[in-house]
């Protein structure tokens, strides 16, 4: 029985942390999709949504997530400006090859780091927020349950709201005229404009709207996580390897990619130990980079 | 209503198209013959917007259309099935149509267009919500067509429609060509089925390695003892 317990609550613990780390991969795909190029600054946007965040919770005492309502706007505008001002006139010129386009959004995160490191120190932030620590009990509600499960407030809340974005996003991409473009751009530029598709404000806008998905996650992450500038990295790491296992630009790949991520970690720490998640990811990238090199999206094509 | 005057045209360093001329009056249907590789598709990307002539212009309906970006060509009224259909494979039937329809003017009309490509291509509407990845090569082209015209075009650009399709569906084709000009739609074709092509042809152009060799009404060139011998194989 506990150990049926503890396999429940390590379960749901994966399921909640995937749905955000969905929402980080989702940006990551979108981006993938329309530019082909991998956005290595993507954790790094992250992290400077995490101290908007941050700072509006401990200066305004704005909650982390009213916060969604600056950040995702915020970072939707600074993504499209440095697609506009550094990445597109470096996609323009040719003879730069695409991996050092990559090259590029490197440089672009390791300076957003150090800017955060000037200004803001190095020091590990937080926003110790009033339910940090609240929790629903599977008890309160069925007094006789053999097993006890729990819910903490924060990453309930937290993956609600990335369930909700990760809808809203689908919703724009699948029943606007702007998200059937982005989607028609990413999968043909040339008949794209053909059609009469913008495909330069397409990628500009795809860019702000990875950016604000990354963001949108800054503010769901913040209650549970402390923040300090060299955070970037990882999450980058952790986008990729979404996008990766998802299948380079599938959204609904990265969707289940997230998810399989989420619960793959959560797995390794409960039942390896807590210092193995970035091992089990790493793991999970070299399997699927063998076994599923089309990622989960080629396996549902070819089912 | 399109003018194109000796323009030049460059991949990179190389020229593929030296000092073409072209025109296209309103309600004819004017065709480019030439071999692979003589610059056809090349000469409709450049009318597209899509590779810009580094000599000359083009006009359609007495607008210049150097200045214009290539995805406002669609609004000024030249739509372009190009070569190997270019669908959204990872999109349906319907949304490809959708596609074709984005500007205010089409868009308004859309459903209106819609029925109308449904009616024209039933097998476009039993498949309206299938992958146009999934689709066959015939039904691909006609989903390719029924874009193009989603856009309510006056002059519309097929490249190589019949390339890959059965007998059966080439004759379709040239059927659907015939039906377009005939509700009043200006045609520029690109073929290599170049007998059937000169036929329905008012006008064409004969193209090699990237110069206008010949033109002449469509009759004229299917009697021409050249054309025979390089392109009807006689
Ligand atoms: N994107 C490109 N980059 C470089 N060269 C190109 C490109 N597209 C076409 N070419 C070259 O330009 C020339 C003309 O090509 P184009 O596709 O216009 O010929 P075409 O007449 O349409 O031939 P086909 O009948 O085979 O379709 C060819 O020599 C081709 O190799
Ligand atoms: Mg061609």
């Amino acid at each position: 029985m506990v150990q049926l317990e503890v396999f429940l609550q390590t379960l749901i613990s994966g399921i909640l942390l995937g749905g955000l780390y969905a929402v980080i991969g989702l940006g990551m795909t979108l981006i993938m999709g329309v530019m082909k190029i991998i956005n290595l600054a993507h954790g790094e946007l992250m992290m400077v949504a995490m101290y908007i965040a941050f700072w509006l919770f401990s200066l305004l005492g704005v909650d982390p997530y009213v916060s969604l309502l600056v950040t995702i706007p915020a970072l939707f505008v600074l993504g499209v400006v440095i697609q506009r001002t550094l990445i597109s006139p470096v996609l323009k010129v040719d003879s730069i090859l695409p991996e050092n386009q990559v090259i590029l959004t490197v440089g672009i995160g390791m300076i957003l780091a150090n800017l955060a490191t000037m200004f803001f120190s190095s020091d590990y932030r937080s926003t110790p927020v009033s339910y940090a620590a609240d929790a629903w009990y599977l008890s309160d509600y069925w007094r006789s349950s053999p097993i006890e499960l729990s819910l903490s407030v924060p990453w309930t809340v937290s993956f609600g709201f990335a369930l909700a974005i990760t809808a809203a996003l689908w919703g724009f991409l699948q029943h606007t005229d702007t998200g059937k473009a982005i989607r028609a751009t990413a999968q043909d530029k040339d008949a794209a404009l053909m059609m009469g598709i913008n495909v330069e404000r397409m990628t500009m806008v795809t860019f702000g709207l990875g950016a604000a998905l990354v963001g949108a996650a800054g503010s769901l992450f913040i209650p549970m996580y402390y923040l300090y500038p060299a955070l970037g990295g990882k999450f980058t790491l952790i986008a990729f390897v979404i996008t990766i296992l998802g299948g380079l630009g599938s959204t609904q790949g990265a969707i289940i990619g997230g998810i399989i991520l989420g619960i793959f970690e959560s797995m390794t720490a409960t039942y390896i130990g807590m210092g193995w998640a970035p091992v089990g990811r790493f793991v999970i990238f070299v399997a699927c980079l063998v076994f599923l090199p089309r990622g989960v999206a080629g396996l549902m094509k070819r089912s | 209503m399109l003018k194109v005057e000796g323009i030049d045209v460059f991949y990179g360093d190389v020229q593929v198209i030296w000092d073409v001329s072209f025109e296209v009056n309103e309600g004819e249907v004017v065709a480019l013959i030439g071999a692979n590789g003589a610059g056809k598709s090349t000469l409709l990307r450049t009318v597209s917007g899509i590779v810009r002539p580094r000599k000359g212009g083009i006009t359609f309906l007495g607008e210049p259309l150097a200045e214009v970006p290539p995805y406002r060509i669609i609004e000024k009224g030249i739509a372009h099935v190009p070569e190997a259909r270019r669908l959204f494979p990872d999109m349906s039937v319907e949304e490809n149509l959708e596609l074709g329809a984005l500007k205010p003017a089409a868009k308004a009309r859309r459903a209106d267009s819609m029925e109308r490509v449904f009616t024209r291509f039933p097998r476009l509407e039993e498949r309206r919500r299938q992958l146009a990845g999934t689709l066959s090569g015939g039904e691909q082209q006609m989903l390719a067509i029924g874009r193009g015209l989603m856009s309510l075009p006056r002059m519309l650009m097929f490249d190589e429609p019949s390339l890959g399709l059965a007998p059966l569906l080439v004759e379709e084709v040239f059927q659907v060509v015939r039906d377009v000009r005939a509700d009043g739609v200006t045609v520029l074709i690109v073929e290599q089925n170049v007998r059937q092509t000169l036929a329905i042809a008012d006008r064409a152009y004969v193209l090699e390695t990237g110069r206008i060799v010949r033109h002449g009404s469509g009759r004229e060139l299917l009697e021409d003892e050249e054309v025979k011998k390089a392109y009807l194989g006689v």
